[in-house]
């Protein structure tokens, strides 16, 4: 088996597939049911994965729904992404210890066993590049991404049950995946029964599918992928109009629009730390009762005050200005700092925003009235 | 039995802990550092902190931590002799901070409460209202929370030690939610929640168990009170359910307070006459 080539498996492949990663020694990560959600979680078997179990998502909204069907991956995506797992919430940086005259700095071990995704979806691949361009590809690679980033497998698993939030298509993100897989499912589930076309991506994939039992594809087989992949096309009715759309926020920073969306964001974060692209992070020293110094970094939002906090006071003060660098850095400044869009169309931002603010419809709204100009009664900087 | 040797004189920066009207829950928080307790001991000399011990040490103090709010007459010219004898003056607690629980007093006409509650409220001293300590004298430093965090606390006074800015962020609970991996309580429409307007500090504890945030360390920095109060209103909370979730422990913190009031206020019968003749005759 080569790259580019595809074959057929069964549950008991995916059953299969896992135990293989687990022997070579993988951390094996995937999609799991947990409170309520489609969350990251470990995964040994199959049964670990959310079998039967679908989600109805709206703006503000998320819910699950369980069924009797053997589907495995009939859901878009939870509010998790994979971000936590290269980029944690919290880490340590580095700790000094003070000891008279000489002072000794210890760094976190950054040795972790290699890790194993199976079930991410294209538009979570996306995502990863993106954050590689950010963390890795830059002047100073970020030494914890790269550790846990290092050799990572990744079995995508191609969407064919996007939410009412989801807006991949516009993004060029999914419902299927080009590359970034060293795997790629697609779940089919018809009168052929419940199967999965493998297709390959990566020499490494190849071997480790030589461990379980697969059999070869059929063109039936071919065209039910398709089948699946064009239908979940067709059921993504989100759109993010991207022609031009970094250069008409960045002459729309005096839009009205951004002080209506700022009366009904609550500037909580949310969208930002569900986002599987934001890499903000707050880098604070501490000092403990040994006299011992602690760096810490922890995930940060450009929805905080002190995010912008420079000596004296924050620089963007109003809800209104926060909200405008979060939409202008994901969509248009994104692109100028790292040659790609911010957003990968996962609709994340849009489903655990508990007011239901939806991005689309802001850039669409803009748009439509591109080139207004807010009165100078509510010039940013006003707090509100 | 000899007698214990005086001690010996302390160059150590002396601590000192106030109680004003509170439960006393968060000058606790200091014995609940029980792992840094000793080593803290060592650190500052605590000179005057009665849950601790009654030897007590004259000031003036290098730090007062004051917990409480300012609910009598003889409290507000306390307050102030405790200022004049500390260098630097820091609250702890929705109480000390924003009024306290017993801030609800501030939404009912004035004395209402006592000819409701008291036979004789002729005997009572006390003021119409329940204040933070910043209404009386210049606060150095407020830590929030019903009650305080112990780490916050520790933070706050080994930054205070070190002479740098305490790291407490102002952001809102959220953030602590989705750092530990908690679903929205929210969004799947599991119970109301006050997280995207509330301070962290608590590390999200009631959300992880599947209990809405309840506002315990009063409005973060951004609060939208208005937004997220539409929106419990259009889940079908009645406006004096929606009050009342802001009227609690921080019913004085100015966001919390206005929206609580926006929405009607936490009371729905205003106490008085009527009210007092009532209970007098249910006694009688």
């Amino acid at each position: 088996m080569r790259i580019g080539e595809a074959v057929v498996m069964g549950s008991e492949g995916l059953d299969a597939l896992l135990t293989t990663l687990i022997e070579l020694g993988y951390e094996t990560r995937g999609p799991v049911v947990r409170d309520g959600a489609i969350m990251p979680g470990p995964v040994r078997e199959v049964a670990d994965l959310p079998v039967g179990t679908h989600d109805v998502q709206a703006p503000g909204r998320y819910g699950l729904e369980q069924s009797d069907d053997d589907t495995v991956f009939a859901w878009a995506v939870g509010p998790g992404s994979w971000k936590a797992e290269f980029f944690p919430p919290s880490q340590e940086l580095w700790h000094s210890t003070v000891d008279g005259e000489s002072v000794t700095t210890t760094t976190p071990d950054l040795d972790m066993p290699p890790l194993a995704i199976v079930g991410a979806r294209p538009c979570e691949l996306a995502a990863l590049a993106v954050l590689d361009r950010v963390l890795l590809d830059g002047a100073f690679p970020d030494p914890r991404y790269a550790a846990r980033r290092d050799g990572t497998f990744l079995v995508t698993a191609e969407c064919g049950s996007p939410a009412a939030t989801c807006f991949c298509t516009s993004m060029g993100t999914g419902p299927g995946a080009d590359s970034g897989f060293d795997l790629a499912l697609t779940e089919l589930n018809d009168d052929d029964g419940h199967r999965f076309v493998v297709r390959i991506g990566s020499d490494r994939g190849a071997e480790v599918l030589a461990a379980v039992p697969v059999s070869e594809v059929t063109a039936a087989d071919l065209a039910a992928r398709d089948r699946v992949l064009s239908s979940s096309g067709d059921l993504i009715d989100r759109r993010l109009e991207t022609r031009g759309l970094a250069d008409l926020l960045a002459r729309n920073l005096e839009h009205p629009r951004w002080d209506e969306v700022a009366d009904r964001c609550l500037a909580c974060g949310n969208c930002t730390l569900v986002c599987p692209t934001c890499f903000c992070s707050d880098v604070s020293d501490t000092t403990d009762l040994t006299g011992d110094v602690h760096r810490q970094r922890t995930w940060a939002s450009c929805f905080d005050l002190d995010h912008s906090h420079l000596h004296g006071g924050p620089v963007r003060s109003s809800t209104s200005s926060r909200y405008r660098q979060w939409l202008t850095h994901k969509l248009s400044t994104w692109w100028d700092q790292f040659d790609t869009s911010g957003c990968v169309g996962c609709g994340r931002c849009i489903a655990w925003c508990p007011v239901g603010i939806d991005l689309t419809e802001e850039a669409a709204a803009i748009r439509e009235t591109d080139g207004a100009v807010r009165s100078l009664s509510t010039a940013p900087g006003r707090a509100r | 039995m000899t007698t214990a040797a005086p001690p010996a004189p302390v160059s150590r920066p002396s601590l000192a802990v106030w109680k004003f009207a509170s439960c006393d829950g968060c000058q606790l928080s200091l014995l609940d550092c029980e792992d840094e307790l000793l080593a803290l001991a060592e650190t500052v000399h605590i000179a005057h902190f009665t849950e601790m011990s009654r030897a007590s040490v004259a000031g003036p103090y290098d730090v007062s931590l004051v917990e409480g709010s300012i609910t009598t007459p003889d409290d507000a010219n306390r307050i102030v002799a405790i200022r004049a004898n500390s260098r630097r003056l820091v609250t702890i607690g929705a109480c000390a901070t924003a009024g306290g629980i017993q801030g609800l007093r501030n939404f009912a006409a004035s004395g209402a409460y006592a000819e409701t509650v008291y036979a004789h409220p002729e005997y009572l001293d006390s003021l119409e209202t329940s204040t933070p300590i910043s209404a009386h004298v210049q606060v150095d430093y407020e830590l929030h929370g019903c009650p305080i965090d112990r780490r916050q606390l520790l933070e706050v006074i080994l930054a205070g030690l070190a002479g740098r800015t305490p790291v407490v962020p102002g952001h809102s609970v959220c953030q602590e939610c989705k750092g530990r991996g908690t679903v929205c309580l929210l969004v799947t429409g599991a119970t109301p929640c006050l997280g995207p307007v509330t301070r962290s500090g608590c590390g999200a504890l009631c959300p992880a168990v599947g209990r809405g945030c309840f506002g315990c360390f009063g409005p973060a920095d951004t609060a939208n009170t208005a937004s997220l109060a539409a929106h419990l209103r259009s889940q079908g909370m009645a406006p004096v359910e929606v009050s009342r979730l802001f009227a609690t422990f921080n019913a004085g913190a100015p966001a919390f307070r206005d929206e609580a009031s926006a929405q009607g206020g936490p009371v729905p019968v205003v106490f008085g006459r009527t009210a007092r003749s009532g209970g007098k005759e249910d006694r009688s």
